[in-house]
């Protein structure tokens, strides 16, 4: 087992508290136990160190066939399907957050370890596989010159990017394999200072009328500060047409991945809970978006629970605080999110969600490091979190680390956005359609 | 053979490098205190750093002493180079835990066990100071003679 683990013994031996062992917490679902907070002197960090796929696949359950679709990307992380079938990927690593004191310097160092040692691309690559089968016939640079785009979406013949700092309008026409960049239009500026958790999830809402940004907070708990939080852990509402934006939700710490739910058209996201109170703890969540919300970051988590550490105290925000609606696990990090409904995958994927989980560091057993799958019937979670894909890691050493997912109906296949080994995977059926599949509202 | 004096204080690059600590602990102590009085992050932010700079010059001091320690002749546990030597490891490892607690996040970076660490932290790099410096300019020995 090479996976690191970095503990200071003398601190250890003084024990002022304990740490590590996640023992056999029910973190998931919708009432998640909630264990006592653990803060211990040494935070708890273990990164699986990188290796190689050497040819190998990640797993998948029977019936389903996985492919890498494009290797040897600049660090993917979210995906959009284009009318015609056409796949774009986001490409690039953000953030200037810079280090204030010796805790950023180790930690950085030490986290580092765990990513690609690639370059961002800072752009959009397409990928074409129009005769599906698994080899893109057309791999083009679509756009170039950006800055750590991340969130992307579609929308009556304009192409929205999330970048870091800005959200951009591209005009698309059909087809098209390359865009310039000097087309675009600045939808409006995104909160960019510091950036520390610098990525811009994004969805249009079902008419299409609405544009929602998902913008991180500024710090784990608030340990840069509160000024540097205005506008940081909220989700903004931006008018298609005028630009105009509100704050639609706020307190919800890092909302990494947006999209409607296909039931209700509701928006929904997953997002990234607090670190340093334990090992379970705070969960990860999935949840809907309620307009005017706001859940607990960083006063409280799931709710009404109260985290000691920002100052000054707001018991009168923590009185505001609503519980998000699924526990996806502490510490996975789950970044992508995607909808499949109308029983469009079959068998036991009928509706419901995948997630892409990026893999823990903040915990000694590893957490996450999969691509999960949430059932839904009515429009809501209902029943267990299954894996779907795994075999991320092995021996402790992770060959891929997931991020974006996207499901595209009219060809039943799961993309799957791949930052440490720079994969796009492809799973789809292994069996072709009994009928051809309905593709959701 | 000319008559030699022996030393009692300390070597003059010791006794520099002991200044870091002694100046810097009471100045994390100082911006702890400004810290809980205010909430303001970038008091906190300046004892992590005030702490780590006298942990990295407190290593080098705790190493000589512990060698001034050893080779000395008085290994009583209540003066000298063994005393000395006893506060200046009790600083560096109270800092080392410190410098950990600091690590936490917002309020949990100092707190109450933060300042009750500084405080002990600034009381042992005074006293050990005190205990190296309390012979400068007092007395020499001459050589040869029992001391």
């Amino acid at each position: 087992m090479t996976a690191l683990r970095w503990t200071a013994a003398t601190a250890l031996a003084l024990s002022l508290a304990a740490c590590g062992g996640s023992d056999a917490v029910r973190d998931t679902g919708p009432n998640p136990e909630l264990p006592a907070i653990q803060q211990s002197l040494v935070p708890t960090i273990k990164i699986a160190s990188p290796a190689g796929w050497e040819g190998a696949l990640p797993t998948v359950p029977d019936g389903f066939t996985i492919v890498p679709l494009a290797t040897d990307l600049r660090i993917p992380r979210q995906m959009l399907v284009l009318p015609n079938g056409d796949l774009l990927v986001a490409e690039g690593r953000g953030g200037n957050a810079p280090k204030l004191r010796p805790k950023d310097v180790i930690a950085g160092y030490i986290k580092a370890l765990g990513n690609t040692q690639v370059e961002g691309g800072d752009r959009l690559t397409l990928l074409r596989d129009a005769d599906g089968d698994g080899t893109p016939e057309v791999r083009t640079v679509f756009i170039d010159g950006l800055d750590a785009p991340y969130g992307l979406a579609f929308v009556d013949g304009a192409l929205y990017v999330a970048n870091q700092d800005a959200l951009l309008r591209f005009p698309y026409t059909d087809g098209q394999t390359a865009i310039p960049r000097s087309t675009a239009v600045e939808v409006t500026k995104l909160p960019s200072q510091v950036n520390h958790h610098w990525t811009k999830s994004l969805a249009a809402s079902a008419d299409g009328t609405k544009l929602y940004v998902g913008i991180g907070s500024n710090s784990n708990v608030g340990e840069r500060g509160m000024a540097i939080e205005e506008e940081r852990a909220v989700v903004w509402e931006i008018d298609r047409a005028t630009g105009a934006r509100r704050t639609y939700a706020s307190g919800i710490r890092n909302p990494t991945a947006l999209a409607i739910n296909p039931w209700t058209n509701g928006l929904w996201a997953v997002v990234n809970e607090r670190d340093e109170i334990g090992p379970n703890l705070v969960p990860d969540y999935l949840t809907s978006v309620q307009p005017g919300a706001f859940y607990g970051w960083p006063w409280s988590y799931w709710g009404k629970n109260v985290d000691p550490r920002p100052r000054p105290e707001r018991p009168d925000m923590i009185a505001r605080a609503i519980a998000p609606d699924y526990a996806l696990g502490a510490h996975v990090a789950a970044l992508g999110l995607t909808f499949v409904g109308n029983g469009a995958l079959g068998a036991g994927y009928g509706d419901g969600a995948f997630v892409g989980q990026h893999g823990s560091w903040n915990r000694s057993d590893l957490s996450g490091y999969k691509v999960s799958w949430v059932p839904f019937a009515n429009g809501r979670p209902a029943g267990e979190q299954q894996d779907f894909v795994t075999g991320f890691l092995v021996d402790g050493k992770a060959r891929g680390r997931p991020v974006g997912v996207t499901f595209h109906a009219p060809t039943r296949a799961l993309y799957i956005a791949d930052d440490l080994s720079n994969t796009i995977w492809r799973v789809t059926p292994s069996a072709a359609p009994q009928a051809p599949a309905a593709a959701p509202s | 053979m000319p008559p030699r004096t022996l030393r009692t204080g300390l070597h003059p690059v010791h006794a520099i490098l002991l200044s870091f600590p002694v100046a810097l602990f009471p100045a994390g102590l100082a911006s702890d205190i400004a810290y809980l009085n205010s909430a303001e992050i970038q008091w906190s932010n300046l004892s992590q750093w005030a702490i780590t700079g006298a942990l990295i010059f407190g290593a080098i001091v705790a190493i000589w002493a512990a060698i001034d320690a050893l080779r000395s002749r008085d290994r009583s546990l209540h003066r000298g180079p063994m005393l000395y030597f006893v506060l200046v490891a009790a600083m560096w490892v109270l800092g080392l835990i410190n410098a950990f607690k600091h690590s936490q996040d917002a309020w949990s970076s100092v707190g109450t066990t933060g300042l009750l660490l500084s405080i002990l932290c600034t009381a042992l790099a005074l006293a050990a100071a005190w205990i190296a410096h309390a012979d400068a300019g007092r007395t020499t020995v001459p050589a040869g003679e029992p001391a």
